[in-house]
């Protein structure tokens, strides 16, 4: 098979025709590593996808029968990768080289996955759009003059390029679900705490979680099954209840989705409101029952996300001082150090995400913004609960808008929180959502989100499948072109 | 609205150094989006507990048990300086 076609293959494709030996472990590498690291040796000229690509492929080949075995993956920079630099898309973790390798990511090597690449992110996660990156914007392969989302940016614009087969982001407010809406790939937020936080480089500690970016339903959930359970490093992490399975069905009989008319009226693009209801029509002719719901606080919850995202993420980026890694800026004095060598490596998000956190939870203003902030999530967390009571699902489009242009944000901060309208109430409530890519819109694909109770991942996987057999979106277009770099 | 006294303030709790510029452009930029999360004052939530995580996990113990830790020169290779076998910084000063 010539590169180009190992290329079109699924993970489980792959995996597949490594396992009968029609395939070599290092041919699938290759097949890869190769466009990876042209497209990141064309910096801005290309997709500016990753922030690193591996040399060669692994000198060792992968253990007989490990279920992964010699797929490459590709992982958002801010996971600790042993050796490898691993900067959260920021100048003041210049130079770092972790001496230690995230969970998730130590957990798919054992599974026999080889690390291809680390890939371009928003600075430490803040964002939508990947363009508040010490790397540079990365870019959208269906059209370079738009945004690939936000933060983990560079692992859609990957996948979705055809430049990895799969990947790893992380998700706070949307940061997995949106770029991939953007891109017109799958990404799975899970459950809070299902996977471990272990060597994450933090934003806010109670939101963020890992999940897998996938160009179908099935790979996500195979990517996901090996990502999962309990470490004894994240106090936080849980064991799932269940074993991530392969999803499967082929109707959606007797499922009841629940739409929130908070989340699905004003500020939704007109392209993608029609996608919208033309995926709910399908549903209803794959046998589901469509209704309209409510989350009375969910057009609150941007409210309360970005007090409480900013507050931990200001108290979790206190560490960044010019002492133990990265950045330091010359000074004679301690103090003056940390201030210089702050200033100097965040960029001007980061600073603004420290300082509204640092004001929310200043002396005189706690209670009336990050106490009244946790009270909101309590709020939005029982009306997704009443929700459930109702039907299996809650289902948005996953972001307002199609991919946007370069700039087209940057002067208006609330504009760009805007994008997470959709998909921060199921953040805060901690519960799994998935988006799938249901249609185009001006040639730009939509995201479809699904949402499901704490641990529901299996029945969640199970009606992203059906519907994304029904919709039968064709993503191949950019991974044809290899996203025109 | 956040003026620019409260601005200098709070970066200064940070531990941020922030140019004239960015003074005032902090201080617009803060205003606005604070603006846009003030709407949470309106809601009742007087008997409402604080979520400070959705999953319910309580104390997450383990034994205590001694296990070696990182050793110490790959605790330092990332340092920006290295004195006497630990992380080198600048003069506390007199202040």
């Amino acid at each position: 098979m010539s590169a180009a076609e190992l290329r079109s293959l699924s993970a489980r494709e792959a995996a597949e025709q490594i396992r009968h030996g029609h395939l070599s472990a290092r041919e699938l590498f290759d097949a890869y590593r190769e466009p990876a690291a042209a497209d990141a040796a064309a910096g801005a000229e290309g997709l500016n996808a990753y922030t690193w690509v591996a040399d060669a492929a692994p000198a060792d080949a992968p253990a007989d029968g490990a279920p992964l075995a010699g797929l490459p993956l590709a992982v958002k920079d801010l996971f600790c990768t042993e050796g490898i630099p691993s900067q959260s898309g920021s100048k003041i973790l210049a130079g770092y080289r972790p001496p230690y390798t995230a969970t998730a990511v130590a957990r798919l090597q054992q599974a026999g996955a080889t690390l291809l690449g680390k890939t371009n992110q928003d600075e430490f996660a803040m964002g939508s759009s990947n363009e508040n990156s010490a790397f540079g914007p990365a870019r959208n392969p269906w059209d370079r003059e738009r945004v690939p989302g936000g933060s983990s940016g560079g692992s859609a614009a990957a996948v979705a390029a055809g430049l990895a087969p799969w990947a790893l982001g992380t998700d706070t407010g949307g940061s997995i679900r949106q770029p991939a809406a953007l891109c017109g790939i799958v990404g799975l937020k899970p459950t809070y705490g299902s996977v471990s936080r272990y060597g994450m480089i933090a934003f806010a500690s109670s939101l963020d979680q890992a999940g897998p970016f996938a160009r179908d339903v099935s790979d996500a959930a195979l990517l996901y099954r090996h990502m999962v359970g309990r470490d004894e490093r994240d106090s936080t992490s849980l064991q799932h209840p269940d074993e991530i399975a392969l999803p499967k069905g082929v109707d959606l009989k007797g499922i009841r989705l629940g739409v929130p008319e908070e989340l699905t009226g004003e500020g939704i693009e007109s392209g993608v409101r029609e996608a919208f209801n033309a995926t709910l029509a399908l549903a209803e002719q794959l046998g589901a029952t469509v209704e309209t719901t409510h989350l009375p606080h969910a057009p609150h919850a941007l409210s309360a996300y970005y007090l409480i995202a900013p507050a931990e993420a200001s108290s979790n980026l206190a560490r960044f001082d010019g002492v133990r890694y990265g950045l330091r800026a010359d000074a004679d004095e301690l103090l003056e150090m940390y201030v210089k060598t702050r200033a100097e490596g965040f960029g001007p998000e980061v600073k603004r995400r420290i300082m509204l956190g640092t004001y929310a939870l200043s002396s005189g203003y706690y209670d009336a913004y990050y106490g009244r902030a946790q009270k909101v999530r309590t709020k939005i967390a029982e009306d997704f609960r009443a929700a459930f009571e109702r039907f299996d699902f809650v289902v948005t489009p996953t972001a307002p808008s199609v991919a946007f242009r370069l700039g087209e944000k940057t002067d208006d901060p609330l504009e760009m929180y805007l994008q997470d309208f959709c998909t921060v109430p199921m953040s805060l409530a901690g519960i799994p959502a998935i988006s799938i890519p249901n249609g185009l819109s001006d040639g730009l694909p939509v995201g479809f989100q699904i949402a499901g109770p704490a641990f529901s991942e299996n029945r969640l996987l199970d009606a992203a499948y059906v519907l994304e057999q029904a919709l039968g979106f064709d993503g191949a277009g950019p991974r044809r072109n290899g996203g025109g770099a | 609205m956040i003026d620019r006294a409260q601005v200098l303030h709070v970066a200064r709790l940070a531990r941020l150094d922030l140019t004239d510029d960015e003074v005032g452009t902090m201080s617009r930029e803060l205003s606005a989006v604070l603006d846009h999360i003030e709407k949470i004052g309106e809601l009742d939530l007087d008997d409402v507990p604080a979520t400070s995580h959705v999953v319910d996990v309580v104390n997450a113990l383990r034994p205590d048990e001694p296990r070696p830790s990182l050793p110490r020169e790959q605790a330092l290779a990332n340092a920006p300086e290295v004195v006497d076998d630990g992380f080198g910084v600048p003069s506390p000063g007199a202040s």
